[in-house]
């Protein structure tokens, strides 16, 4: 089973080798409402950890999204532009946002695994 | 709003409020050789009313108002006929005293302004979706480049050299702040201008005026297809809103963003301003696009209403990350705009824009007939370069001394370039009569004898 790590700006990231695929979890989904636009980043994009990749807007706000982890942007969810709303509907599977090589593994150490994310949800309530 | 002046107890209570001894305490900061003490010297004493008006009137009657002699001003500013229905409509009070709508869905009217304003705006321009208008065409463009860039994802910018100057150095002053580049062409009156030859893979868009700041008219068909081929956009600016109503609009010659001043309807010269900057752009550009957005929804019974929409991606919302600075309109501009084209109509827009065409033949033909002056255009709409046996900005005070504003020197906008001292601007609209165009064909024929 793949792994899946936890941001506090509520990413998730889910690591295949050295691709991680992102997302936003189903608490941010929550928070934000419906979504109507997603910006995605280039391809080819070198991210740092923490730096802003892409940018989620709901009939809210719009808020930036944060790469987990550094490396540089491999795929972008082109579904997205067409039907922003998977992010509602399916935030952990349809509803990703990018993958990216993964620079430094050892940089996902920081990351929450799911228990301490659930942990860290339920503490914000 | 009442202004009362703050009494000595008024003033004792906010210091103790805030723990400051005095009020100069408050200039501490201030150091002490920048800091004014006393009366200001030269100063006349203080007046009566009467003896103010009359002041003021003298001082007001050394200018030669645009309103009340031969006027050919243009240059990015037109006089035009406004109906007297736009002042008395303008004035209702639900209008005159509303700002930018910050909850705007009380304010049912001003939406539907704004949004019949956007409507207009994006028919006029040939463009999908328009803004709530911006501050002044200068502005707009400068906003449009920066929007370019975020849509481009580039950070290089041209500019024609036929630009005119103000909207240019708006652009400059913007891309010194935030970090882009410029690249600028010289002008070029005569035309030739080979804007295609400098777009490369780091140019984000290209911006170009027509009619341009020499009065001429281009299609720009081919420099939107050269934009698309390096992926850069194609920037079309327009100072004369009343041009469009005879010209091909420039969304159908490929332009991806339209920019422009709409003094022409509506509001008056005034001076140089309040104006009212359009905006319009394609539909896929939309969440990258500054300003207000009006838009038309129905409510829980079905009806008809009127809301600001994309909004979470303003400056209120979205503090420094907002698409833009810009989080307000010239709504009674706009106001005014809306009115004078919805009193004109789709036909009578274009018959008045026809009439300045017609208008600015006759002072052409009637212009060259005069020893020594040279009319550079081949194509124009209402405003056309002239060249003059002496130069430009003496002829224009000469002539002004005799109640003729003849036009806009060329080096005025443009200093410091000796080869275009002789060339003058010269605009005509619906309000120049055939006096008025015997009077500044006669002083110009003077000045060469």
């Amino acid at each position: 089973m793949a792994t899946v790590r936890y941001t506090e700006e509520h990413e998730w990231i889910r690591v295949d080798g050295d691709i991680g695929t992102v997302g936003i979890t189903e608490y941010a989904q929550e928070q934000l409402g419906d979504i109507v636009f997603v910006e995605l980043p280039e391809i080819g994009r070198q991210v740092e950890e923490g730096g802003e990749v892409a940018v989620v807007e709901s009939v809210k706000a719009a808020s930036e999204v944060y790469a987990p982890v550094s490396g540089e942007v491999t795929e972008v969810n082109e579904a997205l532009n067409d039907n922003p709303a998977l992010v509602n509907s399916d935030p952990a599977g349809e509803g990703w946002f990018f993958k990216l090589r993964i620079d430094d593994p050892n940089e996902l150490e920081e990351l929450m695994d799911p228990d301490a994310y659930k942990a860290y949800v339920e503490g914000l309530d | 709003m009442r202004y009362l002046p703050l009494t000595d107890a008024d003033r004792r209570g906010m210091l103790a409020a805030i723990g400051a001894p005095s009020i100069d305490a408050l200039y501490a900061d201030v150091p002490e050789p920048a800091r004014f003490d006393g009366p200001i010297p030269g100063l006349p004493h203080h007046a009566g009313e009467l003896e103010v008006e009359r002041r003021l009137a003298a001082l007001a009657a050394k200018n030669v108002p645009a309103a009340s002699v031969p006027s050919f001003l243009g240059a990015g500013a037109y006089r035009h006929h406004i109906p007297a229905t736009v002042d008395h409509l303008i004035q209702r009070g639900e209008f005159l005293t509303s700002y930018t709508p910050y909850q705007p869905e009380v304010a049912q009217g001003t939406l539907q302004v704004l949004f019949e304003f956007q409507t207009q705006v994006a028919l006029l321009t040939g463009m999908e979706v328009a803004n709530a208008s911006m501050y002044d065409g200068a502005t707009a463009c400068a906003e449009a480049v920066l929007m370019a860039n975020r849509v481009t994802r580039r950070g290089r910018a041209v500019l024609s050299g036929n630009l005119h100057p103000h909207y240019a150095e708006t652009t400059a002053t913007l891309a010194r702040f935030t970090g882009f580049d410029l690249v600028t062409s010289d002008p070029a009156p005569d035309g030739g201008e080979d804007l295609a030859a400098l777009i490369d893979d780091r140019t984000s868009c290209v911006v170009v005026q027509n009619p341009d700041l020499f009065g001429r008219v281009r299609d720009l068909s081919a420099l939107a297809a050269a934009c698309h081929a390096k992926k850069a956009l194609l920037v079309v600016v327009v100072t004369e809103a009343v041009s469009l109503g005879l010209l091909m609009p420039p969304g159908d010659m490929g332009a991806d963003i339209v920019v422009g001043e709409g003094q022409s309807l509506g509001n008056p010269l005034g001076f140089g301003g309040p104006y009212v900057g359009l905006f319009a752009t394609r539909e896929r550009y939309i969440r990258q696009m500054p300003g207000r957005l009006c838009g038309q929804t129905v409510d829980g019974e079905g009806r008809r209403g009127f809301v600001l929409t994309l909004s979470t991606r303003e400056q209120h919302i979205r503090r420094e990350k907002a698409t833009s600075n810009i989080c307000t309109n010239s709504g009674l501009c706009a106001l005014a705009f809306t009115i004078h084209l919805s009193l004109l109509g789709e036909a009578g827009f274009t018959r008045l824009a026809e009439l300045n065409h017609a208008l600015a033949v006759r002072l052409a033909d009637r212009l060259a007939a005069v020893p020594g002056v040279e009319v550079l255009n081949e194509a124009f709409f209402n405003e056309f370069t002239v060249r003059l046996p002496v130069p430009a900005a003496r002829a224009v005070d000469t002539l002004a001394a005799k109640g003729v504003l003849a036009g806009v020197p060329v080096g005025r906008l443009l200093p410091g370039r000796p080869e275009l001292d002789d060339l003058l601007l010269v605009a005509a609209t619906e309000t120049n009569t055939d006096d008025d165009m015997e009077a500044l064909a006669g002083a110009l024929a003077e000045l060469g004898s």
